[in-house]
């Protein structure tokens, strides 16, 4: 356990450490959550005078709640693009060959980007303050819709990892985006579910992630709504791409 | 044909052809905007329920988008290429060859705008199959076929500027998120006089791309509105003139080093 873990510190730390003295790298991951948030919170606010609209705490913490749940997830799959340059620099293979336990290195990717998320929601968090964003929730609600984006994190870094561990190139980077992109777009981000008509109300009412979203716009409003299902599918994706990501390790190890 | 003519449509050729070999770089300008379209049509149709929206229909209201968005994928993915021709050194060869340097850039630029608008033609098929009808009818389509080539234009000549002054396909793909935020930052989803935040009406009305937006629109949900086609034009006009020249500029540079 604790040659698992010396490797997974030597991974974060090296992520890590990359990302924050390189601002190119650095400000996009603080930078694209932020523009999305104005972007939707600010751009369409008229949207909570639709008839029907009936979201307590505004327009602001309706967004605010996709935000932190897309940014959680994308964090992971940027976290995917970086195996994938790690693998065709060549760097990937010899830290394989170096890392006497390799699961390590999986772990070691978790936690660099776990780390990264919280930089980033916590930055987001303060400019939805500043912007006056209205939380009906108490303490225990808020940290319910952190705790889901926390399992949405690891989910969303785990199954880039298993994408980038199969194909080895930043070319797989669609594979890790437009699957992630499209679960996140099809579920209810502008309008609450009941709001939505025709096709993508068929589509977001199966969608696994809507359950997520309706969780958390219920914990920032303080009217907590469907808890269980949203931490079960987050524990389940968790765990189901925890195995697709070991996998992906080991054949990358048999690829050489 | 004079030889120029002939020259100009041999390097666009090869744009295109390049471009076309690629299909990544055919499929996801075609697809992405669809699916944003998609998208967007479902989650924001209760919008039309907001008094003083322009149209019932969110799909004749959204389609708009693609054909700015596609030209912005389009030109982002081919002026990568134009500038993986310079890093390969291809560029300095030409430079070697009696082809003149405007010549060149007019038949790159050339490449860039066709493929921009055989996606428009896509959009648009797409729109009519799934029941939007043009206000301004069957010459308004071909309208939006002379405004969509002018703004791919302007962002091509951008984009083709970007290339010529670092030579780095890194340098031009990170113009994709700059477009982006353009585009976002504008009435794209939300008529400008129904923005309710203040600081994002004005930064909307500022955005150049709300413009090249609203003229399309026009012709899709108004008919013949001759203030937004007036602004579009103008807007869609001025940053080609601006990217056509500052292309021309950083290329005349360039093969004056080489």
């Amino acid at each position: 356990m604790k040659e698992r873990l010396d490797v997974a510190r030597a991974v974060a730390w090296r992520i890590l450490y990359k990302m924050y003295s390189s601002p190119a790298i650095f400000l996009p991951t603080i930078l694209f959550p932020l523009f999305f948030f104005t972007a939707f919170a600010g751009g369409l606010s008229r949207v909570r005078h639709v008839p029907g609209f009936d979201f307590r705490s505004g327009y602001t913490a309706f967004q605010f709640v996709f935000v932190l749940l897309q940014s959680a997830a994308f964090s992971g799959v940027f976290t995917g693009f970086g195996i994938a340059r790690d693998f065709e620099s060549g760097f990937m293979r010899r830290l394989l060959l170096a890392a006497p336990r390799r699961s390590g290195i999986i772990l070691g990717y978790a936690a660099a980007t776990t780390i990264r998320w919280l930089v980033t929601i916590a930055v987001v968090t303060v400019v939805a303050l500043i912007a006056r964003m209205q939380i009906g929730g108490n303490g225990i609600d808020l940290f319910g819709l952190y705790a889901l984006g926390f399992l949405l994190n690891i989910a969303g870094t785990l199954w880039a990892t298993g994408v980038a561990m199969r194909l080895r190139t930043q070319q797989s980077a669609p594979v890790m985006q437009m699957p992630v992109f499209i679960l996140l777009f099809f579920a209810p981000v502008y309008v609450p579910l009941d709001l939505l008509q025709g096709w993508i109300h068929g589509v977001a009412s199966v969608n696994p992630l809507t359950e997520l979203l309706e969780a958390g716009r219920g914990f920032i409003s303080g009217e907590p709504t469907r808890i269980l299902a949203a931490f079960a599918i987050s524990v389940g994706l968790g765990a189901g791409f925890a195995l697709w990501a070991v996998r992906g390790l080991r054949k990358a190890e048999a690829a050489g | 044909m004079t030889l120029a003519t002939a020259q100009a449509l041999t390097l666009a050729r090869r744009a295109v052809l390049r471009t076309a070999r690629q299909p990544a770089l055919v499929i996801f300008p075609l697809i992405f905007p669809m699916l944003l379209l998609a998208v967007n049509t479902g989650g924001l149709r209760a919008e039309t329920r907001l008094p003083h929206f322009p149209t019932n229909s969110f799909l004749a209201f959204a389609l708009a988008v693609p054909f700015v968005q596609g030209a912005l994928l389009a030109t982002v993915n081919a002026n990568v290429e134009f500038a993986r021709d310079i890093q390969t050194g291809f560029l300095d060869r030409l430079a070697l060859t009696p082809v003149r340097s405007l010549v060149l850039l007019v038949g790159q630029l050339g490449g860039l705008i066709t493929i921009a608008v055989v996606q428009a033609v896509f959009y648009l098929g797409v729109g009519l199959a799934f029941g939007v009808r043009l206000k301004s009818g069957v010459a308004g389509g071909v309208l939006l076929l002379v405004l969509e080539a002018l703004i791919a234009l302007a962002f091509a000549g951008l984009g083709s500027w970007a290339a010529l002054r670092t030579g780095s396909t890194e340098a031009v793909q990170s113009l994709f998120p700059v477009f982006f935020v353009f585009l976002f930052i504008s009435s794209m989803n939300i008529p400008r006089n129904l923005i309710e935040t203040t600081w994002f009406r004005w930064a909307a009305t500022v955005n150049p791309v709300s413009y090249l937006i609203e003229a399309v629109r026009s012709l899709v949900i108004t008919g013949w509105d001759g203030e937004a086609l007036g602004l579009g034009f103008a807007v869609a006009a001025g940053l080609s003139a601006l990217g056509f020249t500052l292309a021309a500029h950083a290329l005349f540079h360039r093969l004056e080093r080489s």
